[in-house]
């Protein structure tokens, strides 16, 4: 039990970084910020939460290297296709 | 026991050692869940791509959704993956009353964030905010609609991997199910995560 323990992370402190990021998220919105410089924190803001539920939730911190590449694999194939798309929807 | 099984869950488990020295199970998974990355880009890109990258007329999404209920929704479905995390959690000691606690507890969050869902589909269409409203409207339904689909397909699995929790198929260190099905949950909240910001909020 004790060898389990002290692997497991801390769910609940994970839970509240999330809650307190998400209404973070929500006065962003509401604090009339320049355009920019919200969009800016919002995506940061998201992609700082959508990291705590792959590391911790998802055990990524605590897998061998190789599955992490298995992971990460698709990021790179997926911004090819939002730039190539967007490329060829704007025409040459 | 325990403790050997957890350790071993870690990096592998006592059988069925995939190619990349993970349960097999668990590497099957995480290649289903890539090819999810791709078919959600493909959705968030062609709105990114809608929305930035044409001169559509485009309204703030704040002014045609409820973002306070759609907030505290996004909470719910955040909720339900800690409970999830504590199932597996209690699956990997051989927690037995505690993964059935968890478990239903899971299913009770996903259950709810559909529900919400569903009263606000009723509201906006009530509203006159429909799939063929304009870019906008079909591409809010296309996202969240699919995003939705997969919630549901995710209660129903969690219902039928709660069931066989009751008949005790997960007991003595076999939680490697417990662990797929968390994988595939706390995937479709990563996934509301980014759309609950890219569709409402920005």
């Amino acid at each position: 039990m004790e060898a389990t323990e002290h692997k497991a992370p801390n769910y609940i402190a994970v839970w509240a970084a999330l809650a307190v990021l998400t209404v973070v998220e929500v006065a962003v919105v509401y604090l009339h910020l320049p355009r920019r410089l919200m969009v800016i924190s919002l995506v940061f803001l998201a992609l700082w939460k959508a990291m705590l539920v792959a590391l911790y939730f998802m055990h990524l911190r605590f897998e061998p290297k190789r599955l992490l590449y298995v992971v990460l694999a698709p990021l790179p194939l997926a911004v090819i296709l939002v730039v190539g798309v967007m490329h060829g929807f704007r025409g040459p | 026991m325990t403790a050997h099984a957890a350790t071993h869950g870690m990096t592998g488990g006592e059988h069925a050692q995939g190619a990349v020295g993970v349960h097999t199970q668990k590497l099957g998974m995480w290649v289903f869940l890539v090819s999810e990355v791709m078919f959600f880009t493909a959705l968030i890109g062609s709105y990114i791509i809608l929305r930035w990258g044409t001169n559509a007329e485009w309204p703030e999404p704040r002014t045609v959704l409820a973002i306070p209920i759609t907030a505290a929704n996004t909470f719910i479905l955040i909720c339900s993956s800690v409970s999830m995390v504590k199932a597996y959690a209690a699956a990997v000691r051989d927690d037995q009353p505690g993964l059935k606690k968890w478990l239903l507890l899971t299913v009770l969050g996903g259950a709810t964030f559909v529900s919400v869902q569903a009263f606000e589909y009723h509201h906006l269409v009530e509203k006159g905010f429909l799939p063929s409203s304009g870019l906008f409207g079909a591409s809010f339904y296309t996202m969240t609609g699919f995003h939705g689909f997969h919630v549901t397909c995710g209660v129903l699995s969690m219902i039928w991997v709660t069931i066989r929790a009751f008949r005790g198929k997960y007991a003595g260190g076999r939680f490697h199910g417990i662990e797929t099905i968390g994988l595939y949950w706390h995937f479709v909240d990563l996934v509301w995560i980014i759309l609950f910001t890219i569709v409402y909020l920005i």
